[in-house]
């Protein structure tokens, strides 16, 4: 029980750093799409999505496939239709 | 096509079980300045708005979906460990009686979302400043919710999604200067 408790909070842990990722990522995307000849804008997007890539990798190593139709490979057990949802962690 | 991402936007803690809180919610599930309105607004309006702003309304309405997802969970945790007589008390009587603890899109005081929330007018300009009077009406409803609750945790979040409205108006306003800048050049339009 404690163990599934620590893989929780690790999990959140690793979420935690994806989701601070996409924060930058998703604000540099809404402003290209308004600034579409930014160059530096374009560079720290393009950089950072490379880095979002490892990050992915790594989460889904440990806690399973974060998508679905063939983004992510699945994998038994803890595969794609295993919970926790995210409305669950 | 869209992709599902199993995560949240942003991360949902809620600190107690608050039904009366989750009813008040709902507004921003199902009500007109709701994220569901928001969502559905934005991806129906991009298929005839100019090229430059395609992308725009394709990214944020996105985002609503996620941000509809996070109110959500909000909803979710906060009833869950509720019983039949709190949901009562926190005024869900009518809501467990039709629903049981599943969430349904309607808004704060129960009525059902509707189409007639939204509009598309095939106008670049009517359209965008009704997008931007989405993103002002929502800013507004989430600080009414901040005002209502004494969850730190919730709170943290629903200023998440406050500061996220600001955003999206930002955009929409810039959005709204590109397309006159447009028409400016053009001889006729």
């Amino acid at each position: 029980m404690l163990m599934k408790h620590d893989r929780r909070v690790a999990q959140a842990e690793c979420l935690r750093e994806l989701q601070e990722l996409d924060f930058v990522l998703l604000e540099l995307n809404l402003y290209m799409d308004t600034h579409p000849y930014d160059k530096q804008a374009l560079e720290q997007f393009n950089c950072l999505s490379k880095t979002r890539r490892k990050l992915v990798r790594r989460y889904e190593k440990c806690f399973g496939p974060l998508y679905n139709f063939g983004l992510s490979k699945n994998r038994i057990p803890d595969g794609w239709s295993k919970g926790p949802w995210p409305w669950e962690i | 096509m869209w992709i599902y991402e199993k995560k949240l936007q942003y991360p949902v803690r809620v600190s107690q079980c608050n039904p009366r809180l989750a009813k008040y919610l709902i507004e921003q599930y199902g009500g007109a300045d709701g994220e569901l309105a928001a969502a559905l607004r934005y991806l129906n309006q991009r298929y005839t708005l100019p090229d430059k702003v395609k992308g725009l309304l394709t990214d944020i309405g996105t985002e609503e979906l996620a941000h509809l997802e996070m109110i959500a969970t909000m909803v979710y945790k906060l009833t869950k460990d509720a019983t039949p007589q709190q949901l009562e008390e926190a005024g869900l009587g009518a809501h467990y009686a039709n629903h049981d603890k599943a969430l349904f899109y309607h808004n704060a005081a129960g009525v059902p979302w509707t189409a007639t929330y939204i509009q598309a007018k095939g106008d670049p300009i009517a359209d965008l400043y009704e997008d931007i009077a989405a993103e002002e009406k929502a800013r507004a409803t989430y600080q009414w919710l901040i005002d209502m609750s004494d969850d730190p945790d919730l709170n943290d979040s629903l200023k998440f999604l406050r500061e996220r409205e600001v955003v999206h108006s930002q955009r929409f306003r810039e959005a709204v200067e590109i397309l006159k800048d447009c028409q400016g050049k053009k001889k006729y339009f």
